[in-house]
């Protein structure tokens, strides 16, 4: 039986060290030894799939089971999810989670005091379609503090997370707002050394995703690994 | 070409995405040797974590709709989560070789930049004497952290320790 080809080992400084100390969570959190290496089998080459008939989507953040529109800047949010190749990825999963206008989440551990919104719950699952895009309606979430340092506020953020093709692959990861004066403060957002890897967590502002009328729109477009050219013998 | 989008935290609120039944892999009917994978999260402090999101994948027996191959459980309050699911086999390893009986493990939480991959092998596998993974780990301390152990009938436990003493190999994958 021949090898799985493997994915490609992560490009240097693009992603966060385990052990992030202004990160503070981190400090108990982080592992001592090294990664064990393990060459890729067909464990890490398969994973899950997922279908919108036993996973229903639900691309409309706005309005939830109460059918009452949720306070709060609507926006959209829309992009293409590729691998490191330019490949798009079809037809997988994605999962959002965010806090509402307020900065609230509608989560018991969240103790911030701002309103909860009773027609928003701040959760959705979305499907990329065959060319890898994904598009959902949202509520802008607002800035709350936590007690990481003093006087820290998380930047305005919609959580993510991605199945991609195999277990390999799995990605969670945060997209920020352009402009946000807190980014430069945030210990999670600045954990990646390289800037660049930074930045393309930034949305960007697009006026072909905004709709007249209607609601702003980012786009926000995510690189999943790709598979190494040739199989590699580690 | 871009290079793989960067991680960040799951967070402490990712819970508005959970739904406990996925921590049963045989909700859809699966049939087969069915087996409990449990276990206790801590930290470095040897404090359980209440607010991990655990995942699980296992390439045999193959997914199908029966049978996802994939949970998801948070912990509890006591650090633990609990997974049913169906009895792997070994499935083919590298080149040659025979891979013993395994669940991969992913942890995500607050406090980590990125998941945690690990696995869950199970103790008294004749191929775990000669499971790569497994050999490549010199240190038999180590090598021990991740074989899960029988607990009660088909019920095994698998704690994972994110930092200091005894703490879980994880894997660079």
């Amino acid at each position: 039986m021949s090898d799985p080809i493997p994915f490609r080992p992560y490009t240097t400084g693009t992603q966060p060290d385990y052990d992030t100390p202004e990160y503070g969570s981190t400090r108990k959190r982080h592992p001592m030894q090294r990664l064990q290496k393990l060459p890729h089998t067909i464990t890490e080459t398969t994973g899950p799939s997922f279908s919108p008939t036993r996973f229903p989507a639900s691309v409309d953040l706005t309005v939830n089971t109460t059918g009452k529109a949720a306070i709060g800047e609507r926006i959209i949010v829309a992009g293409t999810i590729t691998d490191e190749d330019g490949r798009p990825v079809p037809n997988t999963m994605v999962e959002i989670w965010q806090a509402n206008a307020t900065g609230r989440y509608d989560h018991p551990g969240d103790q911030h005091d701002a309103p909860l919104d009773p027609n928003f719950h701040g959760a959705g699952r979305i499907f990329t379609d065959a060319e890898g895009r994904y598009r959902f309606l949202t509520i802008r979430p607002g800035a709350y503090p936590w007690p990481n340092h003093r006087n820290a506020w998380r930047p305005n953020h919609i959580h993510f997370s991605y199945f991609g093709p195999a277990f390999a692959t799995r990605l969670v990861t945060q997209m920020y707002f352009p402009g946000d004066p807190l980014l430069a403060f945030d210990p999670i957002f600045n954990a990646m050394p390289d800037q660049e890897a930074r930045d393309r967590l930034i949305a960007v502002f697009d006026l072909g995703v905004t709709e007249a009328d209607y609601a702003l729109g980012y786009r926000f477009d995510v690189v999943l690994r790709g598979r190494a050219a040739t199989p590699m013998e580690a | 070409m871009p290079s793989a989008t960067a991680s960040q935290t799951i967070g402490p609120f990712w819970h508005l995405l959970d739904d406990p039944t996925w921590a049963d892999l045989t909700r859809f009917g699966a049939t087969g040797e069915k087996l409990i994978l449990t276990g206790t999260v801590f930290d470095g402090d040897g404090k359980p974590c209440g607010d991990a999101c655990v995942e699980i994948w296992q390439s045999d027996p193959a997914a199908s709709d029966s049978f996802p191959g994939f949970g998801r459980c948070g912990t509890n309050a006591r650090g633990e989560y609990r997974f049913v699911t169906l009895k792997p086999g070994p499935v083919p390893g590298r080149g040659n070789a025979q891979q013993a009986p395994h669940i991969a493990i992913c942890v995500l939480a607050r406090g980590l930049m990125r998941g945690l991959v690990t696995r869950a092998y199970f103790q008294g596998e004749a191929l775990n004497e000669s499971d790569p993974l497994l050999m490549a780990i010199d240190d038999p301390a180590r090598r021990d952290t991740l074989i899960a152990r029988p607990e009660a009938t088909a019920t095994w436990r698998m704690d994972i320790r994110l930092q200091g003493d005894r703490e879980t190999v994880f894997l660079d994958v």
